[in-house]
Order: structure tokens, then C-alpha cells, then sequence
């Protein structure tokens, strides 16, 4: 069996008595794009945090790139050169310029990407004699990736990256994420946007109150691919609606029944937030 | 600023061929070591936390010696050109001699020197307290503020009461005033000092104590993150 780059069975953490992470089991593959989704409080920030090492496990198995990030000892500083976080920060180091953060981050590694090749991957090359002060939203997380990537690192963290990006933004950002996927970066991310574990993820996983609700691949969510198509329309001046795993069928035989065309038609298969919202038990 | 504003108005003479302005300028120079080093790094740390810097610095392979290294190097930097800044005027000014022996000299050196680390280790020790930049702002600057003036730095230090000058002596920078003084100071003016002396190796012991309490504390409790 090939090693996980992610590995983590029975994780537990608490916080004032209560579990925020409630027994997680998790194997994330090398080279995929992983996303864990799921509403706030959820434990995702938690769990992503033990694995970057900023927080350790009450109790469960945890292997990052084959280490213990909470117990690393003289692995410490070797681990972290393969791992890239990219974090969200505001106001720091304001009146650098873009071009001297990512140089000086470049030499906290050993085996750190060009500076100015990162730049440009990033999008950044236009700015990067700006101050950071006068960065907009997007482009300042645009550096934040720059410095999660400039070590070369073979896995990358993301939390939430792309919140309060305009839809645009948000494109960009997946193809850049795409890139890096396709260079051998495996890539952990969190998000609560769905459109965006639908874009970028090759698995998702559903936390919520602490436990792994599913975890597979976008299309197939919640039996989505298989799950029943809701149709409605309008028949005898009232609205109806009805749930197939035959849609075609069914359509043709409304349609003889009403003689042709069915006034207002909807065939409407369930969406990733659909089957979503109920996994996490917010549907109606 | 203080140094002007203080400098020029006393320039009463306190004893034998001593003015109040060398007294403080004296002072300020030891204030001035605190300043760089405490009040800067108590405040600036809590604020890198706030901004996230030290959350990403610690995802890094960077050891955290280097950058405590690299804040000490700040420190310094910043130290001797304050320093620099307070004597030059103090000179030109408001009569401060330069210190009159190479002893004096070698005083002056290794004050600065165990006076910075000890402020440096403590800024850092205390900047595991406030939960935020601005808190920081708020507790770090009144709190040098008032230390200044209990420690014989606005005002001369025997002429404080006695309970103020006894808590005073708890603390670091009562000590590092002292001893700027006698580096500053003709040895005549030991007379109006507490002990009647300097006080030097004690001042010495004092310091170091507390540089060594600001490094134990900060191994213990400093964070890298908010919680």
C-alpha cells in the first residue's frame, strides 16, 4: 500500500470539555487535492492546525509526510522545510516591498523555489516593488501563497483561501492551485465554499461537530450521482412536484398526459450544497 | 524630547559642581536602555503576534534563537544610537562630561551591555502578558512611565521618600541610573547617593538577576500565537 501523506486515525482534541475534534479518521494520498469542508466550529481550523503542528492531539494517531507533527523532537526543522502553510495575515511588515518578504522567506529554506519565479507564479510581478500597505485583499493572499510555496514544499495547507475573493479572483486562485497540484504538490484545503471543492478537489471530506460525516469525491457526494431528480411543474393550475431516479420516463409521461408541452418544467438534479446542507443537518 | 524640556528647566545645581541636567541626562541615558529594549519589545512582539507574523514564522524552519538573536541585534542597534543621541546633546547642552577614566569608560561598556540584555530579556518575558498590540500600547508605556519616576530618573533619587525609593530598588532600572551616574558623575557626588556609594558590583548582580529571571520566563511562556 502506498504511504498516505496524510494519515490520521482516532484524533481527538477538547476544548473547555467539550470535543472539538470527536474521533477523525482521514487518509489523504500524495499528489491529490483534498478538501475538507464544513460550517464554522466545525473542528476543520482545529484539525488543520495538529496537522500543521501549531496544536497538539489529545489523543489518536497523526502522521504528516511520515511524522508526528505535535512530537517532531530533532525532526523539527526538517519537517517543516517540506511543509508549506499558507496563512492569513494582515498588517505585517506593511512597508516591505513584495519583492524583500518572499527573498527573505526564500532563505529560511534550503531547498526554497527562484524568488522571483514565485512572484510571477503567484501573479505578483506587476507589484512587487509595491509596499505590502498598498496591496489590495486578493493580492495580499496572493502573497500569502507565494510564502506558503517559496520553500518548495511537497504538501501545502490552505484555510479558507479564497474568502472575500470577487469571482474572478476566485478562477485565477483555482488555476494557480491546479499548477501546483500538477507539479506534485499534494494540497489540504479548507473551505466552506462548495463551488470551490467542487472545482478543485479530487476528494472531499464533510466534518461537522467534530466527526467525519463522508468523505469522497465531489461528484459523488451523498450518492449524488445517484440520488433521485426532483421534478416540478405546473398540472391543473397547481404546482407538483415529484422525486424519480427515472427523470426521462417520467417526463414523457406527463407530457402525453397533458398534451405536449409541460407548463413550466423544472428537472433538477441535487446539487453539492443540497447534499451538503443535509449531511451537516441544516436542510429543512 | 524630555530630555530638552527637563534639561533646560532644572539647571539648579544639587551639589558640588553638579547640575540637575547632568543628573538627568545621566538617567535618560539609562532610560534610554530601557526604552530600546523593554518598552520596544513589550509592545512590537504582541503586535507581530496580533498580525500573524509569529504563527507564520513558526511554520518555518527558522529556529526560534534566530529571531530572538535578531531582536537582540534591534535592540542593540537602536540602543547605541539613542545613547549616542543623549550624549551628544547632553554634552552640547547641558554640560555632561564624558566619563573621565578608561575604568569609567569600561563601566560605561559593560552597563550597556548587561543593561540591554536584561531589558531585552524581560521585553520579551513581558510580552507574553498583554493578549493584544494595543493592550500592549496601553500596560507597557504608563508602566515605564512610572518606573521612570520612582527610579530617580525625573527627579533626584534621595530626595524621593523612603518607601518609594525602597521599591524602586527592586527593580532594574533604579540600578542601571545609579550606575550611569557614577560613570557620568564626578565620584564626589557619591556622597548623595543612598549607600553613600556606587554601588557598582551590586548594580552588576542586579542586573544580571534579572536578565537571568527575563530568560527563564520566556522559555516558559512565550507564544507563538493567540489562542
Amino acid at each position: 500500500m502506498t504511504p498516505s501523506a496524510i494519515s490520521i486515525k482516532g484524533l481527538t482534541k477538547k476544548y473547555n470539555n467539550r470535543f472539538a475534534v470527536d474521533g477523525i479518521d482521514l487518509e489523504i494520498g500524495y499528489g491529490e487535492i483534498f478538501a475538507i469542508l464544513g460550517p464554522n466550529g466545525a473542528g476543520k481550523t482545529t484539525t488543520v492546525e495538529i496537522l500543521e503542528g501549531y496544536r497538539k492531539q489529545d489523543s489518536g494517531e497523526v502522521r504528516v509526510l511520515g511524522e508526528d507533527p505535535g512530537h517532531l523532537g530533532d525532526k523539527t526543522y526538517s519537517w517543516r522545510e517540506r511543509i508549506g502553510i499558507v496563512l492569513q495575515s494582515s498588517g505585517d511588515a506593511a512597508d516591505l516591498s513584495v519583492r524583500e518578504v518572499v527573498h527573505h522567506f526564500a532563505k529560511y529554506y534550503s531547498k526554497a523555489k527562484d524568488p522571483e519565479s514565485v512572484i510571477a507564479q503567484t501573479g505578483l510581478s506587476e507589484k512587487a516593488d509595491d509596499k505590502i500597505r498598498n496591496l489590495s485583499g486578493g493580492q495580499r493572499r496572493r502573497l500569502d501563497v507565494a510564502l506558503g510555496i517559496i520553500g518548495s514544499p511537497e504538501l501545502l495547507f490552505l484555510d479558507e483561501p479564497t474568502t472575500g475573493f470577487d469571482p474572478e479572483a476566485r478562477r485565477a486562485f483555482w488555476d494557480l492551485i491546479r499548477t501546483l497540484r500538477d507539479e506534485g504538490t499534494t494540497i489540504l484545503l479548507t473551505t466552506h465554499y462548495l463551488d470551490e471543492a467542487e472545482a478543485l478537489a479530487d476528494r472531499v471530506a464533510v466534518i461537522s461537530a467534530g466527526k467525519i460525516i463522508e468523505v469522497s469525491s465531489p461528484e459523488k457526494l451523498g450518492g449524488r450521482h445517484m440520488a433521485q431528480a426532483r421534478i416540478t411543474w405546473l398540472e391543473g393550475g397547481k404546482q407538483h412536484e415529484r422525486f424519480t431516479s427515472t427523470p426521462t420516463a417520467d417526463v414523457a409521461i406527463i407530457s402525453t398526459r397533458v398534451g405536449g408541452e409541460i407548463p413550466e418544467l423544472q428537472v433538477i438534479r441535487p446539487s453539492l450544497e443540497d447534499v451538503y446542507l443535509k449531511m451537516i443537518g441544516e436542510a429543512p | 524630547m524630555l530630555l530638552f524640556i527637563f534639561g533646560s528647566i532644572f539647571k539648579n545645581t544639587i551639589a558640588p559642581g553638579v547640575t540637575f541636567s547632568q543628573y538627568f541626562v545621566a538617567g535618560m541615558i539609562a532610560s534610554g536602555v530601557v526604552n530600546s529594549g523593554f518598552q520596544q519589545l513589550a509592545i512590537s512582539i504582541p503586535m507581530e503576534r496580533d498580525f500573524g507574523t509569529l504563527k507564520r514564522l513558526r511554520g518555518t524552519p527558522m529556529s526560534p534563537a534566530s529571531y530572538f538573536i535578531g531582536k537582540a541585534i534591534l535592540v542593540t542597534a537602536l540602543t547605541v544610537i539613542q545613547i549616542a543621541l543623549l550624549m551628544g546633546f547632553g554634552a552640547a547642552l547641558f554640560g555632561l562630561s564624558m566619563p573621565t577614566s578608561p575604568e569609567k569608560w569600561f563601566r560605561f561598556l559593560w552597563l550597556i551591555i548587561i543593561g540591554s540584555a536584561c531589558t531585552t530579556a524581560l521585553g520579551i518575558a513581558f510580552s507574553t502578558v498583554p493578549k493584544s498590540g494595543r493592550g500592549a500600547s496601553a500596560i507597557v508605556s504608563p508602566l515605564v512611565i512610572i518606573l521612570q519616576f520612582f527610579s530617580g530618573v525625573f527627579f533626584v533619587f534621595t530626595q524621593l521618600p523612603k518607601w518609594m525609593q525602597d521599591f524602586a530598588s527592586i527593580f532594574p532600572l533604579k540600578w542601571l541610573t545609579q550606575g550611569m551616574r557614577s560613570v557620568f558623575l564626578p565620584d564626589s557626588f557619591m556622597q548623595q547617593e543612598v549607600a553613600k556609594s556606587w554601588e557598582v558590583g551590586k548594580t552588576a548582580i542586579i542586573l544580571l538577576v534579572w536578565t537571568i529571571i527575563g530568560i527563564v520566563f520566556s522559555i516558559k511562556k512565550f507564544k507563538w500565537a493567540n489562542s
